[in-house]
């Protein structure tokens, strides 16, 4: 009795809808970084199920798995760092109210 | 030593000032001390170099033949490379002799003169002469004394330079390097005479020589390219060349106005002596060049550059006399020459009477000793010129350096008094021969020596063999120099008489004290030359055979004419023997007791003609009228007014206005609405688009992600719905 690959799929995909979610709906910044998390992590499951079944002779669906992990570190440290300076220049995390960029 | 020895001492002779100056100006011009040192120390050396080579010429047997000469290839001019070199023959071994001897002792004079060793001035400025500084001694009285020349290391360097000219003219073995010395000094003239360019007068002087010179370098120049044009050589001995000389003196190889070749070229190189060697008309600048500090006075203009322009003619001698032979009636060239030194020995003796700056009666007396060795030139006496040319270098360079010693020691007295008197005018002075023992007795000995006083100094030898080569081709040369040399007697004992002699007519001559050993040492070292520099060239028959006239054996050897010492007369020693001690009796006699304050006594026997001398001539004036103002007319109406604002401005100011006119046109029609209109149609539009779209930018992060994602979505069902369409 072995789960099949599309469970996977169906699981990523809900995953990756819930942070889509979370980046397009939340107004705090750092539920914003949290949802792009999730859509990471999302990737990270698709990348690692399809090793799993189709290619589990080679090592490199685990490699780009751990590979999106350091990047995705390497991104929320920075972007907590972002958020932060905002915040004291702000004092706010609102991501609708910082409209900086705007021409 | 061998000849290669000698030959590379030769080349090196004019180097060590040339080194000097470098090493002034670029490196050690800050301190006073080592410039001097440098300076003088390099002085020496050429002057070790040149006795060093003096010696060997002297030793030579037959040196005439044997002489020293080298050369090298130095600039190719189409097949044959022109070559310079150096040489040193007796006629250049003399003079050798008494520019390293006289440079040295003006290099030495020079840190005493200018203060060396004194405090700095209180009020002293870069490019005016120092004015002294006061000094507090123990008692705390305030005492002035002479102060430091502000420029102390810049008049080395000068003096440096100007050596290397004069080096260097006198070893070149040909007339370019020759040439190249000649306007090295000019060059080192014009600075050293405007050394204090403070001073106007000093401004004036510098470039009234600088000018005067050039009129006779251009002609000199001329005459070089006509040489090199008939002869492609501009070495000497090949020039001298007999066939050479022969086919110069053909008349019919480019004769003009009854002038062979020789003649022509001669007439032009004698010419740049006339500017060099201050002859009438080109005299000019000579007085005035005594603005710039004494031992400049006495190296310059007296020692070494003006004689440059007669060593020049005495080296060209074999040019100049080329189909002349002893006995046979002067050519023009030589006419000219006779003509021109003669009446410029008569005729700036006649000015030098009525000056009373004691530098000026000394230039005056320079240009009439230079009109001398022309005149005996100009007679075929080229021994005897030469002969002058060394004594008189001498004793003109002491009398120089004595009337410096007598301006400073005076300037003691002015800074001790506080008075106002010009420490130059003779009639300001008096009675120094007490405070300044050793000025005294150089200068009365260099001024017997430019009198002529008999048997003992040096220029009685020189001026009477003159006199006798004079007495034996031309008479009316020969009256016209014996009167010059009555002259030169008489202002020469005026100077001494109302310098040293009576009593001091002025505070500051009673306050004046004797100079310091750097200044006094040189005198009487040149003293000594100005007394028996004369002794080589005593005339045979004078002494019965004794002692051979050494001085004509050995620069007679210079050129291969034969030159024949001249029959002994008495009437020309006698002569000599009369001017020179009436001339002194009468100077003594006349003016033995001027009272402070006193006018000339000469005003009284001379009358008008006293103002007429005293004024030269009026031939400032006259240059004035003549040149100077139709030069400043030309250059003012003509050239400016005229030439440059009129035609030249017209023709701008026209080429303006049609460009002026032209320009708008092309800027209204085709500048501003193409050019301008396209360039903006660009930049409008851009604007326009970027107005219209810039409301999708809102910097809102979610809302990018929203449209990215739209955008995301639209293609993804575009690409499923048409690409995957089956």
């Amino acid at each position: 009795m072995t789960i099949p690959l599309s469970w996977y799929l169906i699981f990523a995909a809900a995953l990756f809808s819930v942070g889509m979610f979370g980046v397009l709906a939340r107004k705090n910044a750092i539920a914003i970084l949290m949802g792009i998390e999730l859509m990471l992590n999302a990737v990270n499951v698709n990348l690692v199920a399809f090793w799993r079944y189709r290619s589990p002779e080679n090592i490199t669906g685990q490699v780009f798995a751990v590979m999106v992990f350091a990047v995705a570190a390497a991104e929320v440290a920075v972007g907590l760092a972002l958020i932060i300076s905002v915040y004291r220049r702000h004092k706010t995390v609102v991501a609708d109210e910082i409209n900086l960029m705007k021409w | 030593m061998t000849t290669d020895v000698m030959k590379s001492i030769i080349w090196l002779i004019p180097l060590p000032p040339l080194l000097a100056f470098f090493l002034i100006i670029l490196f050690t011009n800050r301190n006073k001390a080592v410039s001097h040192t440098i300076a003088v120390g390099a002085a020496f050396l050429s002057w070790f170099g040149s006795m060093v080579v003096f010696y060997r010429a002297i030793t030579t047997e037959e040196f005439g033949k044997n002489f020293f000469a080298s050369s090298t290839n130095w600039l190719p001019v189409g097949l044959i490379p022109f070559k310079i070199g150096v040489m040193v023959d007796p006629l250049g071994a003399v003079t050798l002799f008494f520019v390293a001897w006289t440079v040295l002792m003006i290099f030495i004079y020079s840190v005493g003169y200018h203060n060396f060793g004194q405090p700095k001035g209180d009020h002293d400025q870069a490019g005016l002469p120092p004015h002294g500084a006061t000094v507090t001694d123990v008692h705390g009285h305030g005492h002035k004394v002479p102060s430091i020349e502000p420029m102390y290391s810049r008049f080395f360097a000068f003096i440096g330079l100007f050596a290397f000219g004069m080096y260097t003219l006198v070893v070149s073995d040909n007339l370019l390097t020759l040439f190249v010395g000649w306007e090295i000094m000019g060059l080192c003239s014009y600075l050293l005479i405007g050394f204090w360019y403070g001073k106007p007068s000093a401004r004036a002087a510098m470039i009234k020589a600088f000018i005067t010179t050039r009129v006779g370098d251009v002609f000199m120049l001329i005459g070089i390219a006509a040489l090199y044009s008939f002869t492609g050589t501009l070495n000497f001995k090949e020039i001298f060349a007999k066939e050479m000389l022969e086919k110069l003196a053909d008349p019919r190889l480019g004769g003009f106005l009854g002038l062979s070749a020789a003649g022509i070229i001669g007439l032009l190189l004698f010419i740049g002596t006339i500017g060099k060697s201050a002859q009438f008309p080109l005299h000019v600048w000579l007085p005035d060049a005594m603005e710039g500090p004494t031992p400049v006075s006495a190296m310059i203009h007296a020692a070494t550059m003006v004689s440059a322009g007669v060593y020049m003619v005495i080296r060209m001698f074999p040019l100049l006399t080329a189909g002349w032979e002893e006995g046979m009636p002067l050519t023009p060239t030589l006419t000219i020459m006779a003509t021109i030194g003669a009446f410029t020995a008569l005729f700036a003796a006649t000015i030098a009477l009525a000056q009373n700056d004691i530098k000026r009666v000394l230039a005056y007396s320079t240009i009439s000793q230079l009109g001398y060795m022309i005149a005996a030139l100009g007679i075929g006496a080229y021994v005897a010129a030469a002969f002058h040319l060394v004594t008189h270098a001498f004793f003109k360079a002491l009398l120089f350096l004595g009337s410096g010693s007598v301006i400073h020691g005076v300037e003691h007295g002015v800074l001790h008094t506080g008075e106002h008197v010009d420490p130059q005018d003779m009639f300001n002075l008096g009675g120094l021969r007490k405070k300044m023992p050793v000025t005294f007795w150089t200068f009365l000995i260099g001024g017997f020596a430019l009198s002529g006083f008999p048997v003992l100094t040096a220029g009685f030898w020189s001026k009477d063999e003159i006199l006798a080569d004079a007495f034996a081709n031309k008479w009316p040369v020969f009256i016209v120099l014996a009167l010059a040399a009555l002259l030169t007697a008489f202002y020469t004992m005026r100077q001494i008489t109302l310098t040293f002699l009576g009593k001091p007519r002025t505070e500051s001559a009673h306050h004046a004290s004797e100079t310091r050993w750097t200044m006094t040492v040189p005198l009487v070292i040149l003293a000594v030359f100005a007394v028996g520099a004369g002794w080589v060239g005593i005339p045979e028959h004078f002494t019965g055979g004794l002692i051979p006239n050494w001085f004509h054996e050995f620069v007679a050897g210079t050129i291969e004419k034969h030159l024949p010492m001249v029959e002994f007369n008495i009437i020309p020693l006698l002569t000599s023997l009369v001017v020179a001690l009436g001339g002194l009796t009468l100077g003594w006699w006349v003016y033995r007791d001027v009272k402070a304050g006193a006018p000339d006594p000469l005003q009284k026997v001379l009358g008008p003609l006293h103002k007429v001398l005293k004024n030269k001539y009026y031939l400032d004036e006259i240059n004035n009228v003549l040149f100077v103002r139709p030069a400043y007319w030309v250059a003012e109406t003509f050239t400016y007014k005229f030439l440059d604002r009129t035609v030249i401005d017209g023709i701008l100011h026209f080429v303006a206005r049609i460009a002026s006119n032209v320009g708008p046109i092309l800027r209204n029609y085709i500048d501003k609405p193409i050019v301008n209109g396209a360039g903006d149609a660009v930049g409008e539009g851009v604007k326009w688009f970027g107005r219209r779209i810039r409301v999708i930018q809102t910097g809102r992060v979610q809302q990018y992600m929203l449209i990215a994602l739209v955008f995301a979505f639209s293609a993804l069902f575009y690409y499923l719905f048409t690409l995957l369409r089956p």
